[in-house]
């Protein structure tokens, strides 16, 4: 008997901090309706065919990659609403550097996350030292990148070298590289928000600055820090589209609402608005709805202005479906 | 006598002194306000010094300062309102095929997209109180749900026309008006709009709880508000003042399926200039008209200068930036 509670204690000790979020059975849920009206209506190919899986998987990771980013950014009560045209000045960029010429990669990417870098750093800096709202600061800059790159350029510019398409289509043995990163991604945020200091930081500041600023927390720090990382997987998610697309364009990034969106599979998945509760793998939920919702809509060939419909109703009911019965206040 | 005569110098020190407390309670939009328009007038005279020009710039920023009005009162409960600028996409393509091009119909469609809007700020606010869902989620969906489905019924392009008669509300003017020349449509809507929601806001228990429960919920569920009653109330009021926003945008911009792209992220930023704070609790119906106010002329005044469209975003961008960072460092200095 004792054994088992040392080794279920070890056991749980190592997944300190892994909770099962609530919203995964809405994830389960959508799942199998969609499954099963496919089954009715259509071919019946997400049940039986494992190739549709993995497609859904692959569609989500570009949002997935972000929502990380933006979960933490929310963990600390904030918000970046310029994610969007941070992957398009990226997108753009690395394009326009690499010029289809392999040697250049590395200059491009060196190029593109230092911008990224410093859009992060403009944000937390603007919010912390001059005590902008983050929705306006961030809006603000999402309009100031907007400005700069249509100034700059008006469609596809430039292109990306074969070699690196690797990181769009490329698989390692059967599983998609693009899988891969975004797994990375997500035990990356899950390690740096349970076992790291800045992640405690974070559910702190977030949870309350003041409180957090009076016991010694370098408060500004910390949320610059958790905005310069956003930036980062904005970045990333937006070397991934141009690796995909083989060109960038600057509409790519408010195309595919990246901004709303990634706020929005993030509160899915139980991270507070307000900030100080939630995680990363709830946000991994919300993106895989969004995800198996796409693929449905495609399967059933639905309307496209009715796939708006009802993805909006679906986003709510998603929310509402463990929000109901929590005693707490709405905001 | 001699006291007085010797009191005086003290006295107007006093009320010099007041004078300046007064002008310094000024809330920094206004400041911000004259600076641009004057900028403005002095730039193109002709265009915003005549009596003719501030009225047709009234026409143009009512609309704007409508949805200010409306978004003002969700903002200040703690809420969000993202749903605003599809229901003026909603009112444009709705209207355009319920009118049929029979000017006959022009009220009653009017009616009827009061009624959906009635209906849509009902549906925002109850799903916020009795579900629990954040209402920036919420609004979100809504955005979605309305887009999509102004789009579906329309069958994804604008089909016929606005008639003028529902156009008049944006566009025209009542002529001859004496002193001030011709007076728009759009500011005498406003002016009742403000009018009616000055009240509300700011004269009556309602206006005070919701600043209340923007201010702290549990603190106003423990002193007894009725939250609910209260946040669907505003709600609609919100969308409510989006409808009305809408048909007066519509009444100048024409049928376009992109028309209210954008304007709620517009709204929201006219609002926080107004000195609104987010999440609640600080808001007023004067100052968020002039936060619209100032958002217009700023646009204008980009344009006057013949600034290609996406430098205006980018100077549109760190102005906001800087009229935010502006007004939050007069109210700490203050404290």
């Amino acid at each position: 008997m004792t054994t088992t509670t040392v080794s279920d204690n070890r056991f749980s000790r190592g997944l300190r901090g892994f909770r099962i979020p609530p919203v995964f059975v809405f994830l389960i849920i959508v799942f199998l309706v969609g499954g099963v009206l496919d089954q009715l209506f259509s071919d019946g190919q997400i049940f039986t065919n494992p190739a549709i899986m993995l497609n859904i998987i692959v569609r989500s990771v570009a949002l997935g990659i972000v929502a990380v980013g933006q979960t933490l950014v929310i963990l600390g009560a904030s918000i970046d609403l310029s994610v969007a045209y941070t992957i398009s000045i990226t997108a753009v960029m690395s394009s326009y550097i690499m010029q289809g010429d392999p040697t250049k990669v590395p200059l491009a990417l060196l190029g593109v996350f230092g911008i990224g870098a410093a859009i992060g750093l403009v944000n937390g800096l603007v919010i912390t030292k001059l005590h902008v709202n983050s929705f306006i600061a961030t809006l603000g800059t999402s309009l100031i990148i907007a400005g700069i790159i249509n100034a700059t350029f008006s469609n596809y510019t430039g292109s990306v070298p074969r070699e690196f398409e690797y990181f769009g289509y490329g698989t390692i043995g059967p599983v998609p590289v693009s899988i891969i990163v975004l797994a990375v991604m997500f035990i990356g945020g899950w390690l740096l928000l349970s076992r790291t200091k800045f992640g405690s930081h974070l559910y702190g500041v977030g949870g309350n600055a003041e409180v957090s600023r009076l016991s010694g927390l370098r408060t500004d720090r910390v949320l610059i820090g958790a905005h310069v990382l956003c930036s980062l997987t904005a970045v990333l998610a937006g070397v991934f589209l141009v690796s995909q697309m083989r060109s960038g364009a600057p509409w790519v990034g408010p195309n595919g609402v990246y901004d709303l969106n990634s706020i929005a599979v993030t509160v899915i998945g139980g991270t507070a608005l307000s900030g100080g509760k939630g995680g990363v793998w709830g946000t991994l939920a919300g993106v895989l709805i969004f995800g198996v919702l796409d693929t449905v809509f495609n399967q059933l060939g639905v309307n496209p202005y009715l796939k708006i419909v009802l993805q909006g109703a679906i986003v709510v009911l998603a929310v509402a479906s463990y929000t109901f019965r929590s005693k707490e206040e709405p905001a | 006598m001699t006291t007085t005569a010797m009191k005086s110098p003290a006295g107007t020190n006093k009320a010099l002194q007041s004078i300046w407390a007064w002008i310094r309670k000024i809330p920094p939009v206004y400041v911000l306000f004259l600076v641009v328009y004057i900028a403005l007038a002095y730039l193109n005279p002709n265009l915003f010094a005549t009596s003719n020009g501030i009225m047709t710039f009234l026409r143009r920023s009512s609309p704007l300062a409508v949805l200010a009005i409306g978004e003002m009162f969700v903002l200040a409960l703690g809420g969000f309102d993202l749903s605003i600028g599809s229901l003026v996409t909603l009112v444009v393509l709705a209207s355009s095929l319920l009118l049929n091009n029979d000017p006959a119909k022009a009220y009653p469609t009017i009616g009827i997209m009061l009624g959906l809007g009635l209906l849509i700020g009902l549906t925002n606010g109850l799903v916020v109180s009795y579900l629990k869902v954040p209402s920036f989620i919420v609004t979100l969906g809504m955005m979605l749900l309305v887009r999509g489905g102004a789009l579906y019924w329309v069958g994804g392009a604008p089909r016929g026309y606005l008639t003028d008669n529902w156009r008049a509300f944006g566009r025209n003017y009542i002529e001859h008006v004496p002193v001030l020349g011709r007076v728009p449509y759009a500011l005498i809507i406003l002016l009742v709009i403000t009018a009616i929601t000055y009240f509300l806001f700011h004269r009556t228990n309602y206006g005070r709880q919701i600043l209340a429960i923007g201010d702290n919920v549990r603190a106003s569920r423990l002193s007894g508000s009725r939250i609910e009653l209260v946040r669907v109330v505003t709600f609609v009021i919100c969308s409510l003042c989006a409808i009305i926003g809408g048909v007066m945008i519509g009444g100048y911009g024409g049928v376009n399926v992109t028309i209210g792209q954008g304007l709620e992220m517009q709204t929201i930023a006219a609002c926080v200039v107004g000195g609104v704070m987010l999440l609640g609790g600080k808001g007023s119906v004067p100052n968020a008209i002039f936060g619209a106010f100032t958002m217009q002329a700023l646009v204008e005044l980009l344009n006057l200068l013949g600034l290609p469209k996406p430098y205006k975003d980018a100077v549109q961008g760190i102005i906001i930036i800087a009229a935010v960072a502006y007004s939050a460092y007069s109210t700490r200095r203050k404290r």
